[in-house]
């Protein structure tokens, strides 16, 4: 062994070491941020060791190092741009587009090897060592496309690009998917067999299939994808570490692929929803609308924000729910303005956070971390049901699926069996929401209908601030 | 390295993955989701090795360079937004008055 070869040795050990620190730290609310940073230190070091190490060994042409610093500088300004830029409740959507990224590189790489295979491979040829090459390019080509073009799907149907397509909830769609599996094994076997040109086949169904398998996905399932595309992404790096003989790759490829899938697992059970029926049953809404047409609102009350203003200033206990809806209505920043008049006349308020609420499971947090709420007030769903009998008022702010009762009466519902939040035991619910739509799930909410219930119609951010001016004229908040 | 021990380091890395990750507040999937996601981008390091090793193959290159674009987009906007979310969290609202 020489120098240049203990040093990356080195300097692979410890970036692994600083690797699984860094994804054990992020589980931990107080070491997050600095384990973040830690596993970003850790990869400069790897980058910094595999360098040194070809300086050391077989130097770099000038012609590389020209591309090397295009790419990088390419790729990161774009990176960095985004990240700085995107808004926070479009977060999911831009981890989808990191992630699809992700499995975009490993493709080409392994394509790159595939095409014009690189000299010291080919120096000692043996049979077993080209065929394992071989299996692991055609696996980082089959799990990088499927990364990319699902990644993709989910962001679009994130972002409200695409729409679920009827024929996708059909048994058609299994189908469509088994042909396109099986046209990438046989792609896949076509290519260890020495067929070179089948890698492109492979290429295009791979790409199909993870288009195929994402799009029937409805919306509010999306987080559980997307999470389960970012441990494939993972595993696309594993692969792609076999095709350029780096364990340091292996490592951390199959670090995430774990990862990622212990954690797509535990977003799962947040949900109710377990992983098979999430990618083989189809969009929630799609089932339920046979069952939802029975469902019309027949006791609605409706009520002025005066009203909500009156109430909310007999309180002492006020619990607010905040859904997706707060999120696009950006008026976290005036509900933190109405929490703290309410706080200022002695009423006690917490937020009662739903594993799923917003579109993510801790997205709401973020959003609500945003606007300054202090960190204790944020309550989780076991923590704060307990507490619904002995509230006032109950604040819902855009959520819907998530406060519906059904989930707990209705055994004929889809919702049934989701763990939803008490709402209707407090004394008062307000809803605050736009019009009579539907949530996510496209199912009726019978919390509407109840006689302690009350709609306050209007855009969240709009009635927040009418909101915030009634309090004043009550006088909550001066003293 | 010989293709046994590869495996062994796949394995093993795979056991680690499983144990870091036990148990994780919900307020935390986000950003952990888009942490992993950023080391995901790893696969850098198998673009860099394809650009030292393409010994002028102009083609080769150009998907090497390509390829480790996509990967640093993934990686540095990774943990710059992971940064910007879990910034929120730490932030007190005692040293904002």
């Amino acid at each position: 062994m020489n120098l240049p070869v203990i040093i990356k040795f080195v300097i692979d050990l410890l970036a692994v070491l600083l690797l699984a620190l860094g994804i054990k730290g992020l589980s931990k609310v107080k070491s997050a941020r600095d384990a973040n940073r830690l596993a970003a230190f850790a990869m400069s070091l790897s980058v910094v060791g595999l360098l040194s190490y070809y300086l050391g060994t077989s130097g770099i042409a000038i012609q590389s190092w020209i591309w090397i610093i295009i790419g990088s500088i390419i790729g990161s300004l774009f990176g960095a741009i985004l990240a700085k830029k995107v808004p926070m409740t479009s977060m999911p959507e831009t981890v989808a587009l990191f992630n699809g990224c992700g499995g975009m590189s490993s493709l080409l790489v392994a394509l790159g090897v595939a095409i014009f295979p690189i000299s010291s491979s080919a120096e000692n040829f043996d049979f077993f060592k080209s065929l394992i090459n071989e299996v692991s390019i055609s696996v980082s080509i089959f799990v990088g496309a499927i990364t990319f073009t699902g990644s993709i799907v989910a962001m679009a149907k994130l972002q409200g690009w695409l729409s679920t397509p009827g024929w996708t909830q059909s048994k058609f769609r299994h189908f469509v998917n088994i042909v396109f599996a099986v046209a990438s094994l046989i792609a896949f076997f076509d290519l260890i067999n020495g067929n070179t040109s089948s890698i492109w086949l492979l290429v295009i169904v791979s790409s199909l299939l993870g288009i195929g398998v994402t799009l029937p996905i409805g919306g509010a399932d999306m987080p559980v994808v997307i999470s389960l595309l970012n441990s494939y992404s993972g595993i696309a790096a594993a692969a792609a570490g076999f095709v350029v003989d780096s364990q340091l790759l292996i490592v951390a490829g199959a670090m995430v692929g774990a990862a990622g899938l212990i954690l797509t697992q535990v977003m799962c059970k947040g949900m109710n929803r377990s992983l098979v029926s999430v990618l083989f049953g189809g969009s929630l809404s799609a089932q339920s609308t046979a069952s939802s047409g029975s469902g019309e609102y027949t006791n609605i009350t409706s009520c002025s924000v005066e009203e909500c203003a009156l109430t909310l200033e007999a309180a002492n206990k006020v619990i607010i729910v905040p859904g997706y809806g707060l999120a696009v209505a950006q008026a976290q920043h005036t509900l933190r303005e109405v929490t703290k008049k309410l706080e200022q006349n002695g009423i006690e308020v917490v937020y009662a956070i739903h594993p799923v609420a917003g579109r993510m499971p801790g997205h709401m947090n973020v959003l609500l971390a945003e606007a300054d709420v202090p960190y204790e007030q944020l309550k989780e769903m076991d923590v704060v049901n307990p507490d619904f009998p002995a509230t006032d008022v109950v604040l819902v702010l855009g959520a819907n699926d998530v406060v519906n009762p059904q989930a707990k009466n209705d055994s004929s519902s889809p919702l049934y069996g989701m763990p939803v939040l008490d709402v209707q035991e407090a004394r008062t619910v307000f809803v605050i929401k736009r019009g009579m739509n539907a949530g996510y799930s496209g199912i009726k909410n019978d919390l509407f209908d109840l006689p302690n219930t009350s709609m306050v119609f209007g855009d969240a951010k709009k009635v927040l601030n009418d909101l915030i001016g009634e309090l004043k004229d009550l006088g909550v908040g001066e003293k | 390295m010989s293709f046994i021990s590869l495996l062994w380091v796949l394995l093993l890395g795979s056991l680690l993955g499983l144990e870091l990750i036990g148990k994780v507040p919900p307020t935390l999937h986000t950003p952990l989701m888009s942490g992993a996601n950023a080391i995901s981008g790893i696969t850098m390091l198998a673009a860099l090795t394809l650009i030292v090793k393409a010994e002028g193959n102009v083609p080769l290159l150009i998907i090497g360079s390509v390829s480790l674009g996509f990967a640093l987009f993934n990686v540095v906007g990774g943990f710059f937004v992971t940064d910007r979310m879990l910034a929120m969290f730490s932030r007190k609202p005692s040293n904002k008055k």
